[in-house]
């Protein structure tokens, strides 16, 4: 599966795919990884918008982002979350870890 | 009271998390789920698919075997795999316990499954393979 990523200024913003599952994540972390340590970027932001299905191996992608980006310190956000991607960051505590705020802080 | 089942086998791929999703999904359609439902149990399928997939099997080409049961309003899915079973399910059903923290596995599979469905229960015998199944009440079942 290939995702358009794209670094915009200092961020790294990653559109994911329709179906986020353990299928889709194997291959993800690995890329994201490599664009951060590569542009040195200072945000990365998952852009939901797409995104119809999703498993808890959301949660590995965002905590293993988390930890990539704590080393560089940058922050991970999540954006055009629908309901069911809500209540999902909810029950895995994801929201106390994931801002959701990009944009509105003048980044 | 309206019954029938479905099954079927599929190679241990993560592709196949998807079919096995899609499969489930088209199965419920005729008992009228709302969207909620049809996440919930689509979301459950695919941590037992990809439980099968990641712990189960360390070769792609078994086989992981799905069934679906219906009985009025209520749904019944077995997810079944040949593999190594788990020793411990107690732990294996904690929250945030795995045993694959290297493939940034959650820990939160069982959660997950028991979260999104009404009744999960899980048998396992090492070496030989486990069972998952998961219910899921939908609607009553109306009859004429």
């Amino acid at each position: 599966m290939e995702i358009p990523y794209k670094i915009e200024k200092e961020s790294l913003l990653v559109p994911m795919p329709r179906e986020v599952d353990h299928h889709a994540a194997k291959s993800m972390s690995r890329e994201i990884d490599f664009l951060i340590d590569s542009w040195h970027v200072k945000s990365v932001v998952f852009d939901f918008e797409n995104t119809e299905f999703m498993d808890s191996s959301v949660i590995g992608i965002m905590i293993g982002r988390s930890r990539t980006m704590e080393m560089y310190r940058g922050r991970v956000y999540a954006i055009n979350m629908c309901e069911r991607a809500k209540r999902i960051f909810e029950k895995s505590a994801l929201d106390r870890i994931i801002s959701t705020d990009y944009g509105t802080d003048g980044r | 009271m309206e019954v029938n089942h479905m099954q079927a086998s599929f190679d241990a791929r993560s592709v196949n998390e998807g079919l096995a999703r899609m499969l489930v999904a088209a199965f419920m359609a005729d008992m009228n789920p709302t969207l909620e439902q049809l996440a919930d149990v689509k979301t459950a399928v695919s941590e037992a698919v990809t439980n099968a997939i990641i712990h189960g099997y360390s070769d792609e080409s078994r086989q992981v075997r799905i069934a679906c049961d219906r009985q009025g309003g209520e749904l019944m899915v077995t997810v079944e795999d040949d593999g190594i079973g788990i020793a411990d399910i107690e732990q294996a059903r904690q929250p945030f316990y795995t045993s694959k923290p290297q493939l940034e596995r959650s820990g939160m599979g069982f959660a997950f499954m028991e979260a999104f469905t009404d009744r999960l229960e899980v048998e396992s015998c090492p070496g030989k393979g486990t069972r998952v199944v998961l219910w899921k009440y939908i609607a009553e079942d109306c009859e004429e």
